[in-house]
């Protein structure tokens, strides 16, 4: 068998699976969509002495308008939020990045929050929710807290998810009247991790000048990278091409990518800058056309 | 614990098993069902030569424990045959040359399985999009490709 023994539990609430997280601590796994853990258990990468497998417990799933936000349980499955109409109208960047993560057959199973805590320096969710400036509900023993997405990717595979915790939900912030939004990415093949990915939203006001913006680059680095002194370029100006210019080449500027076998740091900065132009441009238009 | 009873139905089927719980979804098919027609390649999730669908969904079958479909219904490609009639899927896979080695097909017929019955007219980016997630390394795909827009028409012939 390919994956290393382990004890197995199914707890059926979210009070069970915290008491096993409290009883095993750092020996226990928890399994979501289980598309990037049960590879690493294949691969006898992780050997966990238990694993927890959320799937049969009520409550976490589901996606829920709430004022100015949408909630989305951990558990709800990848292809759920591609499907919801709900998420495509009020958090159009978030639906535009779903059918970019893997192929059908791992977003069936695959989870929003199982992503976002597996944290791959590479993956396209944690963009979005930095992007966004999302914010991750948290549970523990002594109950719940919130955790702003900026401080929520610590760095390569690790998120300020404790080990008896467990990720509940994200709530993301809809978007607001004359918003643009775009996700692109570059990869070697369609549904690979991206080389470089990035995600942008823009906000115009009656005039047609950018009120404000956000930028977040996926696989430039161990967690997302949040360009601030690109969005400043752009904020305050009628969207030009001489403002996305301005913003790629800090963008560019501020990343520090690591060289790897798929492709060198130079190409990343360089992909960077260009990706950041074009979804400018992009998020611009839409948001534009929004405003008509 | 290290053990599960677990109550599955495949393509009809109902079976009990007690199944040790590291014991992957595909490796309990082929070994304890004896249902070989599903094939692994990468045993990663990679390659999709191992997709099922369990409760109407195409999935990895090698990245789910067999101890977790307790209680699920399964669909494998030995379900897909009506007897000696094969599926309109395996039929335009014969027809149009759609496999050589036939590896990877049963993954393939089964992530077309899902897809048709969701889109039953797709376009050919469509499709290719689809079959993205399926490592084929004979067919460079384009007869898979013409097999399975072949399918959807027959598919929406039998359904009318």
């Amino acid at each position: 068998m390919k994956p290393p023994p382990f004890e197995y539990f199914a707890p059926a609430s979210v009070k069970e699976t915290l008491d096993l997280l409290r009883e095993h601590g750092d020996q226990a796994k928890l399994l979501a969509g289980g598309q990037s853990l049960v590879p690493m258990l294949n691969f006898r990468l992780v050997r966990p002495g238990a694993l927890i497998d959320l799937n049969g417990v009520p409550g976490l799933d589901g996606i829920r308008e709430e004022p100015g936000m949408l909630r989305i349980g951990a558990m709800t499955r990848q292809r759920a939020v591609e499907r919801s109409a709900v998420v495509r109208e009020r958090c159009p960047l978030l639906a535009e990045a779903m059918p970019q993560i893997g192929h059908v057959q791992i977003r069936n199973r695959g989870t929003i929050g199982g992503s976002l805590v597996h944290a791959d320096p590479a993956a396209e969710l944690p963009a979005v929710v930095a992007a966004l400036g999302g914010e991750l509900i948290v549970r523990g023993a002594a109950g719940e807290r919130t955790i702003a997405a900026a401080d929520f990717f610590v760095g390569y595979l690790t998120t300020a998810v404790a080990a008896d915790e467990l990720l509940v939900a994200v709530r993301l912030p809809v978007a607001p009247p004359r918003a643009g939004h775009a996700f692109v990415e570059v990869s070697r093949r369609h549904g690979d991790f991206a080389l470089v990915g990035v995600a942008v939203t823009v906000t115009l006001d009656g005039s047609g000048v950018c009120t404000s913006a956000a930028i977040a680059v996926t696989g430039v680095g161990p967690a997302p990278v949040v360009a601030a002194d690109a969005v400043a370029a752009l904020v305050g100006q009628r969207p030009a091409t001489t403002a996305f210019e301005e913003a790629a080449r800090r963008v560019s500027a501020q990343l520090e990518p690591h060289s790897d076998l798929h492709a060198s740091a130079e190409y990343r900065k360089q992909v960077g800058g260009v990706l950041t132009r074009r979804a400018l441009a992009l998020a611009s238009e839409r948001a534009a056309g929004a405003s008509r | 614990m290290k053990q599960r009873a677990i109550r599955v139905t495949v393509n009809g089927r109902t079976h009990e098993r007690t199944v040790e719980v590291r014991r992957t979804l595909a490796d309990f098919l082929r070994d304890d069902l004896d249902l070989t027609g599903t094939h692994l390649g990468c045993e990663h999730g990679v390659c999709g030569a191992c997709t099922i669908v369990v409760n109407g969904e195409a999935v990895r079958s090698c990245l789910m424990f067999a101890a977790q479909v307790d209680g699920a219904e399964l669909l494998t490609v030995e379900g897909l045959a009506d007897g000696e009639r094969l599926h309109p899927i395996q039929e335009a896979f014969w027809e149009h040359h759609g496999l050589q080695c036939g590896f990877c097909t049963p993954g393939f017929l089964m992530t077309l399985y899902c897809f048709l019955r969701e889109q039953p007219d797709p376009t050919e980016s469509e499709i290719r999009e689809a079959i993205s997630g399926n490592l084929c390394r004979c067919t460079g795909y384009q007869n898979i490709v013409t097999a399975a827009r072949a399918a959807a028409g027959s598919l929406r012939a039998g359904a009318s």
